[in-house]
């Protein structure tokens, strides 16, 4: 994917890349505002990379608000083990490519008791292998301020979430004892062991995300463009067939499908939509007619009532 | 509502299928308005939000089956789901079925992208109405067609004029159970024209509607309510302006100096107001060095101007003392640079805001220690201003700020980052109030510090008396008492208690 290099484009303001629109300029400078912010304010920021589409945007939004020094903290990525190949391969070029710090943890004890999201379920794996991971890996880095890339249209308990959302020692977040956020005045204030999650993406909607990718040339992870692709159907999901570990059950069989995916988790958990999007024009039209929201792909959210809101609370990003 | 079957059976038809409309390439030319929702508990404002999230078609098929879900028995006698669930989104508040905390949403039209901040209508929550009317362009306030202006409704108008909103939009809800009584629409918005106009609101628009069958709201009412011909919400919506901080002079809060290697050196923050190009004088401040701009740096390529909203990498062509806090100004037009200043503010938390205690406010992006005094609390329900010697939660106040090291604000109604900070309470940590700038306390006042001196402006012999105390007696090098006449004294204290 091309990408452009801001030193030359430093020195030629003839870019060719057209200016953004107003709105998708607006929530960038709100991002860049919020990135700044934090990396002033706090000690030990980390950011949160989860290889998706969000975290790309991120990721390019950090970039462009420490420009021209380097980003200033390192990258995290939780990895559960069941992450897609092809994530973890763009997660190292991108890496690379950008000279970034990344810290990459994985729950030690979970991979140890062999916890898998076939033997364990959804909801348990979810919890040792990402919502502990992410508390080991924090309470290891002693970071005070985590940027994610979570997105209030996402999800309904993500609505009320402030910008620096505020989490005890024990990285628990109280949804009735926020801290009131007004303006764009952050209050950054904690004692020690306390943190903060700060989320730039906050104001943004997966449409912009999409358009910010495609104004922006930003790399993403070739599982969002359709392609045909081994896959077997479970639990009402086309799950990518491709990884030896998945075993097929009783009546189970692997088929050829050209699908995409609109997000990207866990590959057993994550499903796969039916699709013809090879392009960032292509994405952005099926969108636009859409009818289901992203997370429907997510076996996560739906193992229990106000699931979310639960994971939330105990730690999960 | 006892429709009859036929009638009902025919709404579900149209209303419950998603509302067709054309998915044409969003061209949007204007940045996204952020608008603010008020109303009481029983206004229906969260159906209307929902309508308006419905039928632009922000909501998708999963989350609306989830809503079917969840509404259970809950429908209405339409047969739509129940749109507050899809705002409602706390456990907590589905349990207690109220609205406890602020939720943002966002939905677009092809003309333009908006953010609701949606907020509860109960009283004890003016804080959160406070929290999401301080970004807001607009409000929207819902009355009940048949209750008309409430008591809360003066106090949300009130709310959202003091956090600066100056687009308000009546929706007089609950239009078809008055039969779509022209009259009774007329009465209602004439009132709230009335009440706006006291606040010194001029822009309003008041639209009758039925959130619930969704006249007005998106699609137009002609057919139930001929007689109006006014635009329908989100026309008005669409047509509103965003605030714009251009109207002062340039201002930029460092928020970091960014200074990756010798040659570079850079203040990154975001225009507050005004616009900047290379060449311009600025000064720093508070400590009012000047300097001049050499280059505005983004990632993409070198600037040959910003304006306010733009997240820049400023360059001066001196080296100068510039850290996080100072705030980067026109040379020529200023902010306001001081020990005390008067201003308005909103107490968030339960133990309100107590007179001496110090705070810390952060402004921007800077933090300092702040003593506040309450002077005035507002009387929400008469308007008039009461003298308090504190605040409680909930409460408008009016204090004065004394800084211990110089402060830097414009006032609120020409800036609204610049005029706006927060109260930090160094006990808890927690954000305890919201203010506004109003002015800069005047150096001439009755008590004011010159050389840590507190300077006592007093009729003669209350001076006397006062300088005999033990108080005063012990601490003869800390104040200076100066003896006026007592007309001179009674006009000096007028202006303080203002």
């Amino acid at each position: 994917m091309p990408h452009t290099h801001p030193e030359t484009e430093l020195h030629n303001p003839q870019s060719t890349k057209p200016p953004l629109d107003p709105h998708l300029k607006a929530l960038e400078n709100e991002a860049i505002h919020i990135f700044r912010e934090v990396a002033a304010e706090f000690e030990r920021p980390v950011m949160l990379y989860s290889i998706g589409k969000d975290s790309s945007v991120l990721l390019h939004l950090a970039r462009k608000a420490f420009y021209p020094g380097r980003v200033p903290f390192p990258l995290l990525h939780v990895d559960t083990g069941w992450k897609f190949r092809e994530m973890i391969a763009f997660r190292d070029e991108m890496v690379e490519k950008y000279d970034l710090d990344l810290v990459v943890h994985t729950n030690a004890r979970g991979a140890a008791e062999n916890v898998t999201p076939f033997t364990h379920g959804s909801a348990l794996y979810t919890d040792i292998m990402k919502t502990e991971a992410l508390r080991q890996a924090l309470d290891a880095g002693q970071y005070d301020a985590a940027f994610g890339g979570a997105r209030r249209d996402e999800e309904a308990s993500r609505a009320k979430e402030r910008i620096y959302s505020f989490r005890t020692p024990d990285h628990r977040w109280d949804p009735r004892n926020q801290r009131p956020e007004l303006w764009n005045v952050y209050n950054g204030m904690i004692r020690k062991g306390e943190s903060v999650r700060a989320f730039p993406l906050s104001n943004w909607t997966e449409v912009d995300i999409w358009r910010y990718i495609q104004a922006e040339e930003i790399p993403i992870v070739p599982l969002y463009f359709a392609k045909k692709r081994p896959i077997v159907e479970r639990d009402g999901m086309m799950i990518l067939a491709e990884d030896p570990r998945l075993e097929l059950l009783p009546g189970e069989a692997k088929r050829e499908e050209v699908i995409r995916f609109r997000t990207l988790g866990c590959f057993p958990l994550t499903g796969a939509i039916r699709s013809n999007a090879t392009t960032l024009d292509d994405i952005i039209s099926e969108l636009e007619t859409a009818t289901v929201s992203e997370r429907q792909g997510r076996a996560i959210d739906r193992d229990q009532a106000g699931s979310m809101e639960k994971k939330k609370r105990e730690g999960y990003f | 509502m006892t429709a009859p079957a036929i009638a009902t059976a025919a709404l579900d038809e149209t209303a419950v299928a998603h509302p067709l409309q054309e998915t044409a390439r969003v061209a949007r030319d204007s940045r996204p308005l952020r608008l603010i929702t008020c109303g009481s508990v029983d206004d229906g404002k969260s159906t209307l939000i929902g309508r308006l999230l419905w039928d632009t078609k922000a909501v998708k098929e999963d989350q609306a089956a989830s809503l079917q879900r969840d509404s259970k028995g809950k429908q209405n006698d339409l047969g739509l789901p129940d749109f507050a669930l899809l705002l409602d989104g706390l456990q907590a508040e589905r349990e207690q079925g109220i609205t406890i905390d602020v939720a943002y949403r966002y939905f677009s039209t092809d003309k333009r992208s908006f953010i609701v901040a949606d907020t509860p209508g109960h009283e004890q929550y003016t804080r959160n109405m406070a929290t999401g009317a301080s970004t807001a362009d607009l409000a929207v306030l819902l009355v009940d067609a048949r209750v008309g202006l409430l008591e809360q409704t003066r106090r949300h108008a009130t709310i959202a004029t003091l956090m600066g909103i100056k687009q308000f939009v009546l929706a007089v809800n609950k239009i078809d159970l008055t039969d779509y009584d022209r009259s009774r629409f007329e009465q209602i918005s004439h009132e709230f024209k009335e009440l706006a106009l006291s606040l010194g609101v001029r822009q309003v628009t008041a639209i009758p509607v039925s959130a619930l069958k969704g006249e007005n709201v998106v699609y137009d009412g002609r057919a139930s309510m001929p007689w109006y011909e006014g635009p329908t919400l989100i026309e008005v919506l669409e047509l509103a302006t965003t605030r714009s901080a251009q109207t002062v002079g340039f201002r930029l809060p460092v928020q970091r100096v960014s200074r990756p290697g010798e040659s570079f050196r850079g203040y990154q923050g975001t225009v507050a107001g005004g616009s900047v190009k290379p060449g311009d004088s600025v000064v720093i401040l508070p400590s009012g060095m000047v300097a001049n701009v050499t280059k505005i740096v983004t990632f993409d390529l070198v600037r040959n101007a910003a304006v306010a909203g733009d997240a820049i990498t400023l360059v001066l062509d001196r080296q100068v003392d510039v850290s996080r806090g100072d705030l980067i100004a026109a040379i020529d037009s200023q902010p306001m640079t001081g020990l005390a200043f008067d201003a308005q503010l909103v107490a968030l938390q339960a133990e309100g805001i107590q007179p001496g205690k110090r705070y810390w406010l952060k402004s921007g992006s800077r933090r300092q220690r702040v003593q506040v005094q309450p002077i005035s609390q507002l009387d929400l329900k008469s308007g008039k201003w009461n003298h308090a010697d504190e605040l409680p939660m909930n409460a408008i106040g009016k204090v004065h700020l004394s800084f211990d090291e110089q402060a830097v604000f414009d006032a609120y109604e020409q800036n609204r980052t610049t005029g706006a900070f927060i109260l930090i309470d160094p006990d808890t940590n927690n954000t305890v109030a919201g203010g506004m700038i109003t002015a800069k306390r005047a150096a001439i006042g009755g008590i004011h510090t010159e050389d840590s001196r507190v300077i006592l402006s007093l009729p003669a012999d209350l001076a006397d008396q006062l300088m005999a105390t033990e108080i005063f007696a012990g601490r003869r090098e800390e104040a200076e008492v100066r003896r006026v006449t007592a007309a001179k004294a009674i006009e000096i204290i007028d202006t303080i208690d203002e």
